[in-house]
């Protein structure tokens, strides 16, 4: 009995110009049991369909100048890795690098990803942060009038310095902490990985305009003192990304929306502003994202709330022998708060920085108690936050 | 006796290591206590079989003559078995080529011109397509035969041979070369053989590669289990599949001979082994 055949004709298209192509596509659509016959008038076509069919598993059949090409075994079995609208709860180290939904070809290499369940990375609002903060990105060559006239006292411009410098290395420790998370985390969850990339391009972007203001006058960076790096090692160090999310985020971040405000009201010179107000509107999308997270997660594990209260205490145990924020830092922002150097301004510029100190502890407790802290847990915690406010 | 089976495989490349391990891994798994030996020719690899080095070895189709030579002349025919090979392996033919401006027409125009072929030891690059052009009536003895010796004693499994005869043809210092089929569209692409500048000749009829050959008194049942396990593997099975690619195969199959005659027919015509397996090639160093 004749087997049924369909015909493809590749008229002079030959392997070395992609015959390859038309040939799959007909086996593709063949139906069990039919087999492919190829007509084509390429010198070479018979040698090089033998070699390709030979390397792929299909028989072929020579037979008086025709090309009989099947029956095909069915194709390597393959599974979807989740739908693309919404993640799996777990991703297997198998999806690998495929775009979530894909038909992801069975026996792929495992891949070492330790972020992979969805209890432990996702935020509901990871989608649309990330989409605002595309939309929100900012060209710090345009964004900022670097040419903006100021002219400062020497010694109020020293003030500036050591307030961006300190500003810098809390931004490296920014950029540097989700973008480690980032590749632990597998890219199944590509809201998460987008909005940590996108962070991550927020903060370069921060070190950069902090970086161009201490240089702007022709100064160098000022002092880096032990008790600020050491609060930032404790951030850099933690190995959990929940914890991280409530340190750097919610407790680091959010402190940060504050002095950024701060330094937008305060600042003696119109490109300082200017900084400030737009790292400030990119750091509120940060702990947005750090909220969403912790929210989510704290729904999905309830123990995670006690291990979050332990990990304050523990920083803070921890930085309790350091000094915290540099006496520098602390007194260059009350010069800039102050604005002159008669004692009623020192006096006013004080009280605004314990006015700013207050009003992030609140902001903190307040944050705290929308992730579901009672009012005493969320005091203590929200107190326990390091001196160096990051 | 020995519940181990251990079987000989030629070190021609690197991936020889990955491959054997990954082998081993999956025998292992299987239940099946399988270990391999590493020889760097086949000749040597060959003699290990009939000194009860190995029970099996993964021999090249010249390798498989030998043996078969050899068993024929201990009287052990019956043992040395070619028992599975690759899909791949099957139905395999060379093809010679030719410069498209060189005005040879026919296989007789050849004849007293300069043919680029693989290594001495080579079945698919040397030795088949000469005897393929000796069945067709060219006097062998009339061509200038360019060898390119690329590691020899490895029966041709270094692809470095072809590419340098095809090589040679595009730059006009000889008049044929002598390459796989499967290679032909290899050389296309890379660029090697320049497109539209050299066509195909001739194309020899087909014959099969490499298989499975037990050495003489190899224990029944383990090479029955060994089979079993080869053939039951599925390129479906994601845990198995990536040992199939690297050794370049879809499936196993039974081991079958009828693909060697042609390979046989060069071997006495070119006097490479005696009829008792001994090596006799003038100039074959490995
Ligand atoms: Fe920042
Ligand atoms: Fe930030």
């Amino acid at each position: 009995m004749a087997i049924a055949t369909e015909t493809l004709d590749l008229g002079d298209l030959g392997f070395d110009r992609g015959a390859h192509l038309l040939i799959r596509r007909a086996l593709a659509r063949l139906a069990p049991g039919q087999r492919l016959r190829v007509h084509g008038s390429h010198r070479e076509l018979a040698l090089h369909l033998a070699g390709w069919c030979r390397g792929r598993g299909v028989a072929l059949e020579e037979a008086e100048g025709a090309l009989l090409l099947g029956p095909c075994a069915a194709l390597a079995r393959t599974e979807q890795s989740g739908t693309p609208a919404r993640p799996a709860e777990s991703a297997p180290a198998t999806w690998g690098m495929a775009a979530r939904g894909a038909d992801v070809e069975l026996g792929a290499p495992a891949y070492h990803f330790p972020l992979a369940t969805k209890a432990e990375v996702w935020a509901e609002e990871a989608g649309r942060l990330y989409a605002q903060a595309v939309a929100g990105q900012w060209d710090p060559d345009s964004a900022i009038d670097w040419n903006a006239p100021f002219e400062l006292p020497d010694e109020v411009e020293d003030a500036v310095v050591q307030v961006m410098t300190y500003l810098v290395e809390n931004e490296n420790a920014a950029l540097l902490v989700p973008a480690r998370f980032l590749g632990q985390l597998h890219p199944h969850f590509r809201e998460v990985m987008q909005c940590l990339a996108i962070t991550v391009a927020d903060e370069a972007r921060h070190v950069e305009v902090f970086s161009r203001r201490i240089a702007l006058r022709g100064r160098k960076p000022g002092l880096s003192s032990v008790g600020g790096q050491a609060s930032l090692k404790t951030l850099f160090d933690t190995a959990d990304f929940s914890v991280s999310s409530l340190l750097l985020a919610v407790l680091g971040e959010g402190s940060f929306v504050n002095l950024l405000n701060f330094l937008n009201l305060y600042a003696p010179d119109p490109v300082t502003r200017q900084i400030c107000r737009l790292a400030a509107r990119d750091e509120a999308r940060h702990v947005a994202f750090g909220m969403s997270h912790l929210a989510w997660h704290m729904a999905e594990d309830p123990s995670l709330r006690h291990r979050l209260e332990t990990a304050v205490e523990a920083r803070y145990d921890a930085l309790a022998d350091t000094d915290g924020l540099n006496e520098e830092v602390f007194d260059a922002l009350i010069l800039l708060a102050a604005g002159a150097f008669d004692p009623a301004a020192i006096a006013t510029g004080y009280q605004r920085v314990q006015d700013l100190v207050r009003e992030m502890s609140d902001g903190r407790r307040a944050r705290l108690m929308k992730l579901g802290f009672s009012l005493p847990e969320a005091q203590a915690m929200a107190e326990r936050h390091t001196r160096n406010f990051m | 006796m020995s519940e181990k089976l251990t079987m000989g495989a030629v070190a021609y490349a690197s991936k020889v290591v990955t491959i054997w391990e990954g082998f081993k891994g999956y025998f292992a798994a299987n239940g099946l206590d399988f270990d391999y030996v590493l020889y760097s020719n086949y000749e040597r690899q060959v003699e290990a079989q009939f000194a009860g080095e190995v029970q099996l070895a993964w021999n090249s189709p010249l390798a498989w003559l030998r043996a078969e030579r050899m068993a024929a002349a201990r009287g052990v025919s019956d043992q040395v078995k070619a028992i599975a090979m690759r899909d791949a392996d099957q139905d395999l033919t060379s093809v010679i080529l030719v410069r498209a401006d060189s005005g040879i027409r026919s296989v007789a125009d050849l004849a007293g011109k300069r043919i680029g072929v693989g290594a001495i030891d080579s079945p698919q690059a040397t030795l088949i397509p000469l005897q393929w052009l000796r069945e067709q009536g060219v006097d062998t003895a009339s061509l200038q035969i360019v060898r390119n010796e690329v590691l020899a004693g490895k029966h041709g499994d270094h692809i470095g041979g072809e590419r340098d005869a095809a090589r040679a043809l595009a730059a006009g210092e000889v008049d044929a070369a002598c390459i796989i089929d499967g290679n032909h569209l290899l050389f296309t692409k890379e660029g090697t053989l320049p497109p539209g500048r050299v066509e195909v000749l001739a194309r020899t009829a087909p014959y099969d590669h490499c298989n499975f050959t037990t050495s003489p008194g190899a224990p029944a049942a383990l090479i029955d289990r060994f089979v079993t396990l080869l053939l039951g593997m599925s390129y479906d099975d994601p845990q198995v599949r990536p040992l199939l690619d690297l050794e370049g195969l879809r499936a196993w199959r039974p081991g079958r001979v009828s693909g060697y005659p042609l390979l046989d027919r060069a071997v006495t015509a070119s006097g490479f082994y005696d009829a008792a397996g001994a090596v006799k090639a003038d100039g074959y160093r490995y």
